[in-house]
């Protein structure tokens, strides 16, 4: 990469995110425009994938809403992500989490990460 | 017929504007542009302005190149550009331009020497449809048919064919200006321009009409 790609890049990077692995539970706070108000919606699931690098870094949250799946991709470093916080480390032993796609209920439990 | 600026392909990177839109963009690092030269109608035929640019060393220029450049003391050149324009009564030699005279430009025109792909059949360069892989064709990436046979007994001029694909002049125009950099002398354009990192491309401001 490019010296001066990589500056570009650096002024659009967040500095102050939590650490992201595939398998945490997390909450991620957007901003949304509605006419001329801008509110903020939380949107709660597990990472199942991490993609991209730098400023172009993305992670997909998967929840089950209604029984329904749902899967959403944030661009991390957008300015329309106004936090992520996490809220359970997850223990996995992938880093795209595609299986979870066909499993239901509780099959889709992940276990907890336990830290020293 | 006007000014532009000459800059290298950097690469591509994205960014997000304002409202969290992410923009992809061309970075193109502008180079500072001397005029070394200015033609008229009396003179030249024409009415334009020759710039240089990229620092040489004596010893990759001929003696004619050096003799050009050191008669007004500008220091050597290893690329010299023209731009067309209509008065040159503004211009004098010696004087240096940069990124900013695309300050007030919305959309440019970016012309690059694309990337040389070789000699390349039809299916590649003209994308044409391909024969069936089985069954037992054997017509799998033929031209086919060039034209009927007695009359008119020639092929017709411009024929696509196999050939050189790639490695031409290539302009694509309207590219949005997302920022420039006056510090850095970075220049960044919405979308992709012609040629491969590292080469020279022109951006002069948007010839064609737009809305």
């Amino acid at each position: 990469m490019n010296v001066f790609i990589d500056e570009i890049e650096k002024e659009m990077i967040k500095t102050d995110l939590p650490e992201l692995n595939p398998g945490d539970t997390v909450k991620v706070f957007v901003r949304i425009k509605e006419g001329n108000k801008e509110r903020t919606q939380a949107y709660e699931g597990v990472i199942i994938k991490k993609q991209g690098s730098g400023s172009n870094k993305s992670i997909t949250v998967r929840k089950v809403f209604q029984g329904v799946g749902l899967e959403r991709v944030f661009p991390i470093h957008s300015p329309r992500i106004e936090s992520i916080k996490v809220l359970r480390r997850g223990d996995v032993k992938r880093a795209k989490l595609y299986y979870l796609r066909d499993r239901i209920g509780k099959a889709t439990r992940i276990k907890e990460k336990m830290t020293r | 017929m006007t000014l532009g600026v000459i800059g290298e392909k950097l690469g591509m990177t994205q960014v997000f504007s304002e409202e969290g839109i992410i923009i992809p963009v061309t970075v193109i690092k502008v180079e500072p542009l001397t005029i070394t030269q200015i033609k008229t109608v009396e003179k030249d035929g024409y009415n334009a302005i020759q710039v240089g640019l990229v620092d040489a060393k004596e010893k990759h220029l001929t003696k004619a190149q050096q003799g050009h450049l050191t008669k007004n003391k500008l220091g050597l050149f290893r690329v010299l550009k023209e731009f067309k324009v209509e008065d040159t009564s503004s211009y004098e030699i010696g004087q240096t331009l940069d990124a900013s005279i695309l300050a007030d430009i919305e959309k440019v025109d970016v012309t690059g020497r694309s990337i040389g792909k070789g000699f390349q059949g039809t299916v590649k360069r003209h994308n044409f449809s391909r024969g069936p892989m089985a069954h037992g064709s054997k017509n799998h990436r033929a031209p086919g048919s060039i034209g009927a046979g007695t009359t008119p007994s020639r092929v017709f001029k411009g024929k696509k064919m196999a050939g050189n694909m790639g490695n031409e002049t290539v302009t694509v125009t309207k590219l949005q200006v997302v920022k420039i950099d006056n510090d850095k002398n970075l220049l960044l354009v919405k979308g992709s321009v012609p040629g491969p990192e590292g080469k020279l491309v022109t951006v002069k401001p948007s010839r064609v009409k737009w809305n």
